[in-house]
């Protein structure tokens, strides 16, 4: 297999700043979001969701809802026989498995938010209006709403387990025990949590289920991400094959991780069209999202390195906790089992023993969000190594600069996840490019003399810090290409569209591959079960690396049966047939050229498969000034450098590094789902969930490289979209701790925000921190 | 109760329940789609349209209070064919990504345009700050926005830069 990349001399598009195509629909108002789609004679959901954190439940009466005008139906889990759960995609140990979520809450209730009963009405309204009339009878249980509590396992959220802990994860690299940290000259060992919060996409979302009674099938309108593997999981549940489930993608708001997981109400809202016979709409909506969608984030991590007098690292421990809440959806275990895999980061350590422990809490349950378990990790260990730095007097830059993963060490081992046997290595890459690069950028040298300032009454500091971002999962993606009627091509692809731009990516890099004018890839269909027999969706930064590998792939079909059908009509060898500007010539001295559209009908299947994923890298740096009197902190610059390997768009990877980099800040300085001890969320609106606004960051840059294409694949992409959030968190709070260095306070816990933030100020003073 | 009111520069005339939204309203009745609904408390400003000039969010109006107002939803600030210089400016700067709350950017942005067309950056991120983007992180938004300006300059206000 040819591992080279094409010739670049042929891409007009692939690397070019394409506006994209998706604008024109969205800037009209033509967008077409599942809101806004509407069934003749559909009815309406609306779900009752527990407001008890834990409990039994004795009794659901839903007959005065049912008598209400307009309804049509109330549906428990009563109504549904046997529950099923929700399967894991991800990470399926046995353990794990013995906590996954019902698609409605029977028995107990374990989360505020979790379904109980869903409303068929005539209207959004009176089915709403009918949520009010259900009984619901619960006998009130103690709450788990920490970690700690958690842990003790007195109270015991399912009790035939009989535990509250599924399961630790544990990745490992060289033999990082006792001996090693105890031979060490020089060890750090500090504790570190990441607050609770979330993707929160701007498009609450929606479904429309339509049950089609005489072929026994079900269309689901609504899907993303993964509509392959959730067409499976709802084909099983409603005990139908999968070829009767059609998931049918349209503009989608926002994914971020979040959206497109299978959650009780893909099941649900299908349910609910069969059994009425009925088309049924449900959308969420803030307040419902807020509790209904996977959380993320919420970790604590007891961390220790050792090092040589000189820096170098020796070995690095952790045993860290993720708080999953009620139950393991189906990527509820990944960011644990990231944790483990990369937090010892770009970083050339022998000795690594991570283990993380998953516990289960009465909050919603948690899932993927942008750069899963790496923000958290990133932010741990990058707290650690400039307080380990500042330890042994060594420039906070030399000291990564020494631990980076070199050239020369690729492919890297990555510590191997024991329970998953999930191996994976560092493709390739020059980490120093991109942190000298960061540092040229942001203006180290010259910034490094504010560093600790105190300016017009506050307190200036930087920071820089390294990451990896994993792309390319696997294990395929699948494409077909097709030449219209009218010689246009129509490219259909089992990847998702999450808002990201996949129209205009894969439309360039088809076009380059078949050599035609980019006008000419007529429609990218993309994400719904009807294109491809078999797609995987979009997550984990793979859809170029996947998508565009496999579009590469039958291109190459494509043109071979081309270059074919045009011999025979030219009597010649197709080798001597050449595709250009969208016509097939033949060979001198006549150059008889045959429009595309005389080949209509021809179509090519690629695919493009790898069981090794890509590493993406890079550098941030970031410069803070804080007054210490409210706890506020501006940024005043910050840089984000990375490599992706190839960039298809820069425009499109700008934007993805800018949008991850603000969200990351976000996390960092204003996100948090706050519960109480009774399990309640106090931050369940957008007046209390605070995400940033176009006035809190102004300043922000990118730069991509493509210095250090990926050998694993013929474009040479490694993957992006998660790169910019990655390491926000810890730069961010390692230039607070350099601006209040003074003070003596040492952030360890995300968010910095203006409230918690004082407060570490006020109690570095009260016990004399400062130095 | 039947309604009565312009939008877009026609006529409408709708039956709707006194506890209907605006934003509800259009998208529903009269299906206009492009006014989005993201979070029903007046934050994300996903719903803003504009009731007689003024940006509004249009799931914190009823219905009913729109009776003989003249609204203007994204749909309206748009042509048949191609975009108009604010949309090709948010096109160009890539100031969109999901889409999922440009409509209420472009209209708050046309407002703020139409009124101030020489408004500096920090008056656009000011009064953008009343949107939630979740994709962008704005930078791009505001340059989208500033870069407009010529457009409405032009025009001399008013609003023919949409």
């Amino acid at each position: 297999m040819s591992m080279t990349a094409p010739k670049r001399a042929s891409n007009l598009f692939v690397g070019s700043p394409i506006e994209r195509l998706e604008d024109l629909r969205f800037l009209t108002g033509r967008g077409q979001y599942v809101d806004d789609l509407a069934a003749e004679n559909m009815l309406h959901a609306a779900i009752l969701r527990s407001s008890v954190a834990h409990g039994r439940i004795r009794g659901v009466d839903s007959s005065a809802a049912r008598a209400r005008p307009g309804v049509h139906a109330v549906i428990t889990a009563a109504d549904i026989g046997k529950v099923p759960t929700i399967p894991l995609r991800h990470d399926p140990t046995p353990a794990i498995r013995r906590f996954e979520q019902p698609v409605i809450a029977h028995g107990k209730v374990r989360y505020v938010g979790e379904p109980i009963a869903v409303v068929l009405a005539e209207s959004a309204a009176l089915a709403e209006d009918a949520l009010e009339a259900i009984a619901v009878d619960i006998e009130a249980l103690p709450v788990v709403a920490d970690r700690e509590l958690a842990r003790k396992n007195e109270i015991i959220l399912f009790e035939t387990v009989g535990t509250n802990v599924p399961d630790t994860i544990t990745a490992v690299r060289g033999k990082a025990d006792d001996a090693a940290f105890n031979s060490a000259p020089y060890r750090r060992r500090e504790h570190f949590s990441v607050q609770r919060h979330a993707a929160v996409p701007m498009e609450p979302r929606g479904l429309l289920a339509e049950w089609d009674a005489q072929k026994e099938r079900i269309t689901v309108r609504g899907a993303c991400k993964v509509p392959f593997t959730n067409r499976r999981a709802l084909a099983q549940m409603m005990n139908l094959p999968e070829a009767s489930v059609r998931m049918v993608e349209y503009d989608v708001g926002g994914g971020f991780g979040a959206r497109g997981e299978f959650y009780p109400e893909d099941f649900l809202i299908p349910f609910a069209a069969r059994l009425l016979g009925r088309p049924v709409k449900w959308t969420e909506d803030r307040r419902e999202n807020l509790t209904a969608l996977n959380h993320a984030r919420d970790m604590e991590c007891d961390l220790e390195i050792a090092c040589a007098r000189d820096g170098t690292l020796i070995a690095l421990r952790a045993h860290a906790c993720t708080d999953i809440g009620a139950y393991v959806r189906t990527n509820g275990a990944t960011a644990s089992r990231n944790i483990a895999q990369v937090l010892a980061g770009p970083y050339r350590i022998p000795h690594v023993r991570v283990d993380v422990s998953l516990v289960i809490t009465n909050k919603t349950p948690v899932g993927t969000y942008r750069g899963p378990g790496r923000f958290e990790s990133d932010f741990c260990r990058e707290r650690l190594f400039d307080m380990a730095a500042a330890d042994l007097g060594i420039d906070r830059v030399e000291f990564r600069r020494r631990n980076l993963i070199r050239e020369a060490d690729m492919p890297y081992a990555l510590p191997k996840v024991q329970v998953l046997d999930i191996a994976s290595e560092c493709d390739s890459g020059d980490y120093q490019i991109t942190l000298d690069r960061c540092l040229a950028e942001f203006k180290w040298a010259e910034r490094a003399k504010l560093d600790g300032e105190l300016i017009g009454g506050r307190h200036h500091g930087i920071a820089v810090g390294c990451y990896l971002e994993g792309g390319g999962t696997g294990p395929r993606e699948n494409v077909r290409l097709a030449v219209e009627a009218d010689g246009s091509i129509s490219l259909f692809v089992g990847s998702s569209s999450v808002g990201q731009g996949v129209e205009t990516v894969f439309a360039q890099i088809a076009a380059d591959a078949l050599e035609v004018p980019m006008e000419r890839i007529n429609r990218v269909l993309h994400g719904s079960t009807d294109y491809v027999a078999q797609g995987y969706g979009s997550f984990s930064s793979r859809s170029i690396v996947m998508g565009g590998n496999a579009i590469m792939d039958a291109a190459q079909k494509l043109r071979t049966l081309i270059r074919e059908a045009a011999a025979k009509r030219l009597q010649c060898q197709a080798n001597d047939i050449v595709i250009d500007r969208g016509m097939a010539v033949g060979p001198a001295p006549a150059r008889a050229a045959i429009a595309l559209k005389e080949f209509a009908g021809l179509c090519a299947d690629g695919t493009f498969a790898s069981d090794k994923r890509t590493y993406s890298y890079g550098a941030h740096a970031a410069y803070v000034a804080v007054d210490a009197k409210t706890g506020h902190v501006e940024l005043i610059d910050y840089v984000a450098v990375e490599d992706v390997g190839r960039i298809v768009n820069p425009l499109t990877l700008h934007g993805q590094c800018i949008g991850a980099v603000v969200q990351g800040l976000g996390g960092a300085f204003l996100e948090h789902f706050i519960y109480d001890e009774n399990g309640q969320l106090l931050t369940g609106s957008f007046a209390d969930y605070l995400m940033p606004t176009a006035s809190d960051f102004p300043q922000i840059r990118a730069v991509a490289l493509e210095d250090k294409p990926s050998p694993l694949n013929p474009m040479g992409a490694k993957g992006a979209g998660e790169g910019g959030i990655i390491p926000v968190g810890g730069v961010v709070a390692n230039a607070v701790a350099a601006a209040l260095g003074s003070l003596g306070v040492e952030p360890r816990d995300l968010p910095l925000s203006p409230p918690r933030l004082w407060q570490m100020i006020q109690a570095a003073r009260a016990t004399g921190a400062a130095r | 109760m039947p309604i009565e009111f312009e939008v877009n520069r026609k006529r409408v005339e709708v039956e709707v329940e006194p506890r209907m939204t605006l934003a509800d309203c259009l998208r529903h009745h009269l299906r206009l789609t492009g006014t989005h609904v993201g979070c029903e408390h007046g934050v994300c400003g996903a719903c803003t349209v504009l009731v007689d000039g003024a940006a509004v969010r249009s799931c914190l109006m009823l219905a009913v209070q729109a009776e003989g107002a003249k609204v203007v939803t994204v749909e309206g600030l748009s042509r048949d064919e191609g975009l108009t210089p604010l949309q090709a400016s948010f096109r160009k700067h890539h100031a969109l990504q999901c889409g999922f709350c440009t409509p209420g950017m472009i209209t708050t942005a046309h407002a703020l345009l139409s009124e101030e067309p020489n408004c500096d950056a920090d008056r656009v991120r000011e009064v953008l700050s009343g949107n939630l983007c979740r994709c962008t992180g704005y930078i791009s938004i505001v340059e989208a926005v500033l870069d407009a300006r010529t457009a409405y300059q032009r025009a001399g206000g008013g609003g023919n830069g949409a």
